[in-house]
């Protein structure tokens, strides 16, 4: 049997929640105070999702960076991945906010949108 | 830039800006030698910006003649090169009545030196000058006589004053050595290449023992830098106008509560003799001694109403007494040495360095006429170097007129203490270029105030960028080393997150 | 553009507090509705908050901090609200008289009938006021590194530590790494964690990034640039505990020590601060101490969710909108009372033709010299004669009155100024 602990993050209470696992099952949820503390840490204990937020080099834009973020979360362990493709990427002025810059990013079927307008220079 | 002038100045603080000065009124080619990215970077911007009355200095010393001839110069001087200049008028306090006996020795004293204006205040006077001056005080000495600069506005004022009058002003250039032909000497070894004169004079600063140890002048003259410590206070919580000091005592004239020209008050400086000339760190000690000084003569003044510190190191050097016979030993060198020829050495020019200066530039210009220089006055020379705008001073209806005649006044970059786009492009190209953010910082007083440059360091460093024509990872705070900016944000050198 | 002499409501700062008090000015009736930006665009500081976490109440979405602004620039850019970017007001005064200054306009002036401060707050910096040590390069706030990394796309460092458990501080350690950045440490002088526990997991447990709790910065090591940072465990009183230091190799140190209310032109209107909050004191309607001057957003105290500010600045643009439209009203009622013939001034000045119906009004005046037989005195309109009456003899040295009384309001209503003259009969 293994136990994991996690704080939940499903509200600003910040329950300190404790998961215990046999194998990849989820046999008992200790700490929390609602139903949602339930979800995160079942979540949390099998497949912890993320929201992800970077930048995207735009080299002709207002800015030479754009923010975006992907639309929905994502799994943790591949955020270093999707990061990569983020960072390899150049786009092209003018953008309008979520405007999809990479779909179904790394397969995850999360597309990677605008977090904003970026007009040209000038 | 070429290599053959008549005079060189080693070192670009407000003594050796004075002297470039005094000496570009002449007829010779003047080069301005600075090891610093920037002029003035030594103590000549790290003091409490006091003109001094005089009573201060022991009769007899240099220090004494060279403060009462030099502070009546002001006036003139404020009115030829356009720098901030007030006659505020000192006060010695005295708290207790053990302290009384002390500021009437120190009248004495400053009768004998020759300063006009004293006066000697009971402590009812003094506490109706200053509603929250330490109850106990028993009285205070005031001097009408003493005044407050912006002390690197004098020196930039200075050295700018040369430069329009033909001098060549050379920063990130640092004295190595001397070049000579027999005992003379011809010019001086720099980083950045050999450079001749018929005369070098030595206004180093707080490295001015190691410049004429290289000439073989006075070895046993030592300088022990004495740390300055200050704090900065919130103009719009303290608002101290007068300038205070407290009797004085065997290490110096103690730390002092004054107003400034920036309408900031300062408390300091305190005064440890330390053994690193490069040392400029702020220390606990410093800062516990600093509140202690400060409540000593205003008790209601609060740390919490700092917005920033500062650290001078002030050249304490070992010189005999001008005057022959009296007992003192750390007086000023100010000399064409006997062993050497076309050499002025100056020496552990502490305070009241900065009041002196005027008064130094003079004395050096008389000695190399004594020692057979003959000065050509230059006919087109002009004393005047014009100020420039201060949008932060101005009035509505000045402002409008500025933004009118150049918009880029319009834009302000620094916003706690309005300092425009127009007046940080003005430094840039000035007569001595400010090239870093503390360059533009001690000329417009941008990033002083309660943000503490929060809002304006990265519009600064895009103005910097495009007006120098160079990267943005060249723009430094004080000079190479001090960079801000590593790398683009997406640009790896090493790899990755994980 | 053509910038006008006034504003219905003029807004300072288009932050999520400015742009929502003027999309509700607009809707709420007021026709001139102005926001000025010091920025080059809009939208304060939720331009470089590129994460998460914006909008789950007003959207029931999670967004990153611009998408967040766009969304409200969109609305406010339909609506006709006109602004003024890379523009800062340098002066306020309680007559809501604004002074601005921008490269694009000069320096100009312009009225308002009511103002909304929505200029955010600033970051504390005084921590770095009372380390000890050099004052090398490589100190910054975390909102300044934020805008450097965000928006103008450079790194300031490349090992970092952080003091402060804000969560400027913990979502900046996040972000760094993020862009290939090592953040040795974050620092918290306190027992508990400054910023939201969901930031603790998401930016420091997620990656590593050790918190370590009553711990402060002893020390900063480095002249020109900072080379390491002396960490320290204190006390709950904040005594450094001896023996506990650490010397951390570092080149950047971040400081996320707290946020300040952004106040020095709600002083110069005259506007009190509550010195708890560092902002205005305000009512329900978030308006300060001046009439027509109101407050929302982080500069009256600071907010936690951005959801809540922009319902702030709403509240504050309704009002706004409606302290302008009575305002407007008001100043359209006043007429003024022009001294004529042999009349030397009058006071009252100005008189609101409502108040008439309410009650007399007396009008107060001298004579430019003395007519020492019958003379007629007469209150006119444009085209109407109001009220005539007779004196025996008007003298300088004698304070002379007439009285209107609201069985004259009728007429008063048709006319746009009133004269008196002072004549003797026998011109008449």
């Amino acid at each position: 049997m293994e136990e994991k602990n996690f704080i939940c993050t499903a509200c600003p209470m910040g329950c300190k929640l404790i998961v215990r696992m046999e194998g990849d099952e989820v046999v008992k949820i200790l700490g929390h105070r609602c139903r949602k503390g339930e979800t995160y840490g079942r979540q949390e204990a099998i497949a912890p999702q993320r929201m992800l937020a970077s930048t995207v080099k735009v080299p002709n834009g207002f800015h030479p960076l754009l923010p975006v973020y992907t639309k929905g979360s994502i799994p943790k362990q591949r955020i270093s991945e999707v990061l990569e493709k983020i960072r390899a990427i150049e786009v092209t002025a003018p953008i309008k906010a979520e405007d999809v810059i990479i779909p179904n990013v790394i397969g995850t079927g999360v597309d990677v949108i605008a977090s904003r307008d970026m007009p040209a220079k000038n | 830039m070429q290599e053959k002038y008549d005079y060189i100045v080693i070192g670009g603080g407000v003594v050796g800006a004075m002297i470039a000065r005094w000496l570009s009124r002449y007829e010779g080619k003047l080069l301005l030698i600075e090891k610093e990215a920037d002029i003035g970077m030594g103590c000549s911007s790290a003091n409490t910006a006091i003109v001094h009355a005089g009573y201060d200095p022991l009769p007899g010393s240099l220090k004494a003649l060279m403060n009462v001839k030099a502070n009546p110069m002001w006036d003139q001087l404020a009115g030829e090169l356009n720098f901030p200049f007030e006659r505020r008028g000192d006060y010695v306090v005295a708290i207790g009545e053990e302290e009384l006996p002390l500021i009437h020795k120190l009248m004495d004293q400053g009768i004998k030196n020759g300063v006009p204006g004293m006066r000697m205040l009971d402590a009812a006077e003094m506490r109706s000058r200053e509603r929250d001056i330490n109850p106990e005080t028993s009285g205070a000495l005031w001097a009408t006589t003493g005044g407050i600069c912006d002390p690197f506005q004098v020196t930039v004022a200075a050295a700018e004053n040369a430069v329009i009058n033909g001098a060549t002003v050379l920063l990130n250039t640092k004295f190595e050595d001397f070049i000579w032909e027999g005992t003379r000497v011809i010019g001086v070894k720099t980083n950045r290449g050999d450079f001749f004169a018929r005369w070098v004079i030595n206004s180093a600063g707080i490295y001015s023992d190691a410049v004429m140890h290289k000439a073989g002048v006075r070895p046993e003259f030592i300088i022990k830098p004495r740390k300055g410590e200050y704090f900065i206070f919130d103009r719009a919580e303290v608002q101290i106008h007068n300038v205070l000091f407290p009797v004085p005592s065997s290490r110096g004239k103690g730390i002092l509560v004054t107003g400034t020209l920036h309408e900031n008050t300062i408390v300091g400086p305190n005064g440890n003799v330390i053994d690193d000339k490069e040392d400029t760190s702020m220390t606990k000690e410093g800062m516990d001694e600093l509140l202690d000084g400060a409540k000593k003569l205003i008790p209601s003044l609060n740390l919490r109403h700092s917005i920033a510190n500062f650290v001078g190191l002030r050249p304490m050097g070992n010189g005999p007494c001008y005057t022959p016979g009296i007992n003192y030993n750390n007086d000023y060198v100010i000399e064409v040495p006997s062993s050497v020829q076309g050499f002025v050495n100056l020496g552990g020019i502490e305070s009241p360095g900065l009041t002196s200066a005027p008064a130094i530039a003079e004395m050096v210009v008389d000695l190399m006429k004594d020692a057979g220089e003959e000065f050509v006055e230059k006919k087109d020379w002009d004393p005047i170097r014009p100020g420039r705008p201060r949008f932060a001073h101005m009035t509505h209806q000045e402002r409008k007129l500025l933004c009118d005649m150049d918009p880029r006044y319009g834009r302000v970059i620094c916003r706690c203490e309005n300092v425009t786009e127009g007046e940080i492009v003005a430094e840039i190209h000035a007569p001595v270029p400010a090239r870093t953010y503390d360059a533009i910082k001690r000329r417009t007083w941008l990033g002083t105030g309660r943000c503490q440059g929060g809002f304006d360091m990265p519009r600064v460093v895009a103005i910097l960028t495009r007006e120098l024509g160079v990267t943005p990872f060249e723009i430094s705070k004080r000079g190479e080393s001090s960079e801000y900016l590593f790398r683009p944000t997406k640009d790896l050198e090493v790899s990755d997150v994980n | 553009m053509l910038i006008k002499k006034q504003y219905d409501v003029v807004v300072i700062g288009s932050g999520p507090g400015g742009l929502a008090a003027a999309i509700e000015a607009k809707k709420g009736g007021a026709d001139d509705v102005l926001v000025i930006e010091r920025d080059v665009e809009l939208g304060g500081i939720l331009l470089q908050c590129i994460h998460n976490g914006f909008g789950l109440q007003t959207f029931k979405e999670d967004l990153p901090g611009p998408e967040y602004a766009q969304r409200y620039i969109n609305e406010a850019r339909a609506l006709g609200i006109t602004f003024l970017m890379d523009t800062m007001v340098m002066d306020v005064t309680s007559q809501r008289k604004l002074y601005l200054t921008s490269q694009d306009f000069g320096y100009i002036e312009v009225d308002a009938h009511a103002i909304v401060l929505a200029m955010g707050c600033r970051e504390r910096t005084r921590a770095q006021v009372r380390l000890p040590g050099y004052r090398p390069n490589g100190v910054f706030t975390a909102g300044t590194a934020q805008r450097w990394v965000n928006v103008e796309g450079y790194m300031p460092g490349n090992k970092f530590v952080i003091l402060g458990s804000g969560d400027i501080g913990m979502i900046m350690a996040r972000r760094l790494t993020f862009e290939g950045a090592h953040v040795e440490r974050v620092l918290e002088i306190q027992s508990y964690l400054s910023g939201l526990s969901r930031n603790y997991v998401q930016c420091l447990d997620d990656w590593g990034i050790p918190l370590q709790l009553q711990y402060t910065v002893k020390r900063i090591l480095g002249k020109d640039r900072v080379e390491a940072i002396e960490a320290v465990a204190v006390d709950d009183r904040w005594n450094f505990i001896p023996g506990s230091e650490e010397i951390i190799p570092c080149d950047t140190l971040l400081l996320s020590v707290g946020l300040i209310p952004e106040n020095e032109l709600s002083k110069k209107a005259g506007v009190l601060l509550d010195p708890v909050t560092g902002g205005p004191f305000v009512d329900e309607h978030f308006q300060t101490n001046v009439p027509g001057i109101f407050a929302a957003g982080n500069v009256v105290h600071v907010y936690d969710l951005v959801d809540w500010v922009s319902l702030a600045g709403a509240e504050a643009g309704r009002s706004a909108a409606e302290f302008a439209l009575a305002e407007k009203d008001r100043s359209a009622r006043y007429i003024p009372l022009v001294p004529g013939k042999n009349v030397r001034y009058i006071v009252p000045h100005k008189l609101d033709k409502k108040a008439l119906e309410k009650g007399d009004i007396s009008l107060q005046m001298r004579v430019t010299k003395p007519i020492e037989e019958d003379v007629w005195m007469e209150v006119h309109g444009e085209e109407n004669s109001i009220v005539r009456r007779s004196e025996r003899y008007v003298r300088p040295g004698e304070m002379v009155t007439i009285v209107l009384k609201p069985k004259m309001a009728a007429e008063v209503e048709k006319a746009g100024r009133l004269t008196v003259d002072i004549y003797p009969k026998s011109e008449a």
